[in-house]
């Protein structure tokens, strides 16, 4: 049995989201490109993630002598708003940077950089490395018999990439139980639905087959993704979550809509998406 | 007489293992080639700080990235053709634009893997690394320097590709040479005409050149087992005397050394330059030194090749 979150926490975490999704569009409107869909089914989970779950820096920075840290590597680093939102909250960096997304010069690049801001742990965006990555940190951080996690946070459609499950077997195959990842299963990609393009089915299924242990969740259910997590710690093996949720959740006409993978909200649209996150 | 030979790969492997005892933070990768690539020696005496993944080169390449995060030092191998070829993207997007400390050293390159054939034979390696940001390339001539190469890898902070092949190769630097990866090695004095080359076919070259004397053309030997970043005042300083320059590789002539040498000439000494190397086109199966002959880069063919060229 795992803790409950409070009335409180729960009301607070709600509010935070909220907080996040405005954010991440004003962020993507501002920049007139970016990632919506897959950034607003990222929100939920990041946002209990780092606010509820993960050993952090102390200081919001990412102290590389604070090697206790829990890591985060975002696999699918097209949903770069939310990680960036989800730091700022966390103290990483002002708020007010935010709005550099995607800008010349800005540290906030399109797909998150290591050499440009510090408290990203690597870069990524070309999909299907991060889970080999975690892989690589688990075996370091066993090395040193340093007892922190790794959370990795992949796409549905993510996993279509081979390197994937060469990884998978990779982390099964030593019991690298420090990694906990994360299936954001939208079950939409660029082109359409991923059961169209490639279907993916039974996903827990596929990952239990490769022995790793596996739950499957309600991705905005902020209790369920807590207990996920804290089930996840416990595990003997590497854990896996997979998360259903709801591409643009958050706003209704981007909700379930392929269209919003990649495409900047206008003017009106921005107002209408914000009136709705009120 | 007969030269005394030594392989590449077991000096890299043994490099390693003297490495990882004086350094923990050394840790190894293969994928299913160990034995092949000789990181079963480093493997035999520290199993705990070697990783085999299998045979996933994408899942190498990134599981080394990973290791590097956590402040180790990881060594990768496997064979030229997978490592720079299959796993190129991963080495790109998550090690090189990262920076991390990650060191590949790949074995089997050139056209001298010989039997395997075509599918084996990576003569694409060197183009691909050099063309990646913070990677630096490595292709050393003989075993001595191949130790010496994988010692400065290991204290270098930052991407490292290094090239050995599959072949034993004669001995050429002695226990005094020092390998300083900002400087070319002018083998030679010359006037006439320098021959740039480095890894398998310096000794090839070093012999053509015996035979070029006795013909009367005195030819300068410029070694350079740094292609990126490549000394440019060596190179350059040389076409200044010589008036002409030819380049020799075990690689296509397309995007390696030869390629290297033509745009840093062209910028700064444009004389005329002919690269010697493998001509768009893939190899074949058979012995090393019959495909190092059927594609011209033996002694004896490259003095015929250099005296035409000269003409």
């Amino acid at each position: 049995m795992t803790a409950q979150l409070s009335e409180a926490e729960l009301i607070e975490i709600k509010a935070v989201s909220k907080k996040l999704r405005r954010e991440i569009l004003m962020m993507i409107h501002n920049a007139k490109s970016g990632h919506p869909g897959g950034s607003l089914s990222a929100v939920d989970i990041l946002n209990v993630l780092f606010t509820k779950c993960m050993e952090c820096c102390p200081n919001g920075n990412k102290d590389s002598d604070y090697k206790n840290r829990d890591r985060f590597v975002l696999s699918k680093g097209h949903a770069s708003a939310t990680l960036y939102a989800v730091l700022a909250h966390c103290g990483y960096f002002d708020e007010n940077e935010l709005m550099t997304f995607r800008k010349l010069g800005s540290r906030l690049q399109g797909h998150p950089s290591k050499k440009m801001l510090n408290c990203i742990e690597v870069s990524t965006g070309s999909l299907g490395q991060g889970l080999s990555i975690a892989c690589g940190m688990a075996l370091g951080l066993r090395l040193d018999k340093i007892d922190s996690k790794i959370y990795v946070y992949m796409g549905d459609g993510e996993i279509e990439e081979g390197s994937v499950w060469e990884a998978v077997m990779n982390a099964s195959s030593r019991k690298l139980n420090n990694i906990i990842a994360f299936i954001d299963r939208n079950k939409l990609q660029i082109d359409g639905s991923t059961e169209d393009i490639k279907s993916l089915g039974n996903v827990k299924v596929k990952f239990e087959a490769f022995d790793w242990n596996a739950v499957e969740i309600d991705g905005h259910d902020e209790q369920q993704i807590f207990d996920a997590i804290q089930t996840a710690k416990q595990s003997d093996r590497p854990f896996v979550i997979i998360a259903n949720t709801i591409k643009g959740k958050g706003v209704s006409f981007m909700e379930n809509q392929a269209g919003w993978h990649g495409k900047a909200p206008n003017d009106e649209e921005l107002q209408k998406a914000l009136e709705e996150l009120k | 007489m007969k030269r005394e030979e030594k392989s590449l790969r077991k000096e890299y492997g043994k490099t390693l293992a003297e490495l990882g005892r004086v350094n923990k933070n050394i840790v190894v990768l293969d994928a299913d080639l160990s034995c092949s690539t000789q990181t079963k020696i480093f493997a035999d005496e520290f199993p705990d700080r070697f990783f085999n993944v299998g045979i996933a080169e994408q899942d190498l390449m990134t599981t080394a990235a990973g290791l590097a995060c956590t402040g180790k030092i990881p060594f990768v191998s496997t064979f030229a053709v997978f490592a720079a070829g299959r796993a190129w993207e991963q080495i790109r997007n998550t090690i090189c634009y990262s920076d991390l400390n990650v060191k590949i050293c790949a074995t089997h390159a050139g056209i001298t893997v010989g039997e395997d054939g075509a599918s084996h034979q990576a003569l694409e390696d060197i183009s691909l690394m050099r063309s990646i940001p913070n990677m630096l390339v490595i292709v050393p001539a003989d075993a001595k320097e191949t130790r010496e190469a994988v010692k400065f890898a290991a204290e270098y902070s930052g991407a490292v590709y290094i090239r050995i092949p599959r072949t034993n190769l004669p001995v050429i630097f002695d226990d005094n040479y020092s390998f300083d990866y900002l400087n070319a090695v002018k083998i030679k004095e010359g006037s006439d005409v320098s021959l740039i080359t480095n890894g398998e076919t310096l000794i090839e070259v070093i012999d053509a050149a015996e035979e070029l004397h006795k013909k009367g053309i005195n030819a300068e030997i410029i070694h350079v087992p740094v292609v990126k970043p490549i000394d440019l005042n060596t190179i350059v300083n040389s076409a200044k005397k010589t008036n002409r320059v030819i380049t020799v590789e075990n690689h296509s002539v397309i995007g390696g050394l030869g390629s290297a040498v033509c745009e840093i000439l062209s910028e700064n000494c444009p004389v005329k330059v002919s690269r010697i190397g493998i001509n768009d086109t893939f190899g074949q199966s058979g012995n090393a030194k019959q495909l190092l002959s059927f594609y011209g880069l033996t002694a004896d063919r490259l003095t015929d090749k250099i005296i035409g060229l000269l003409q």
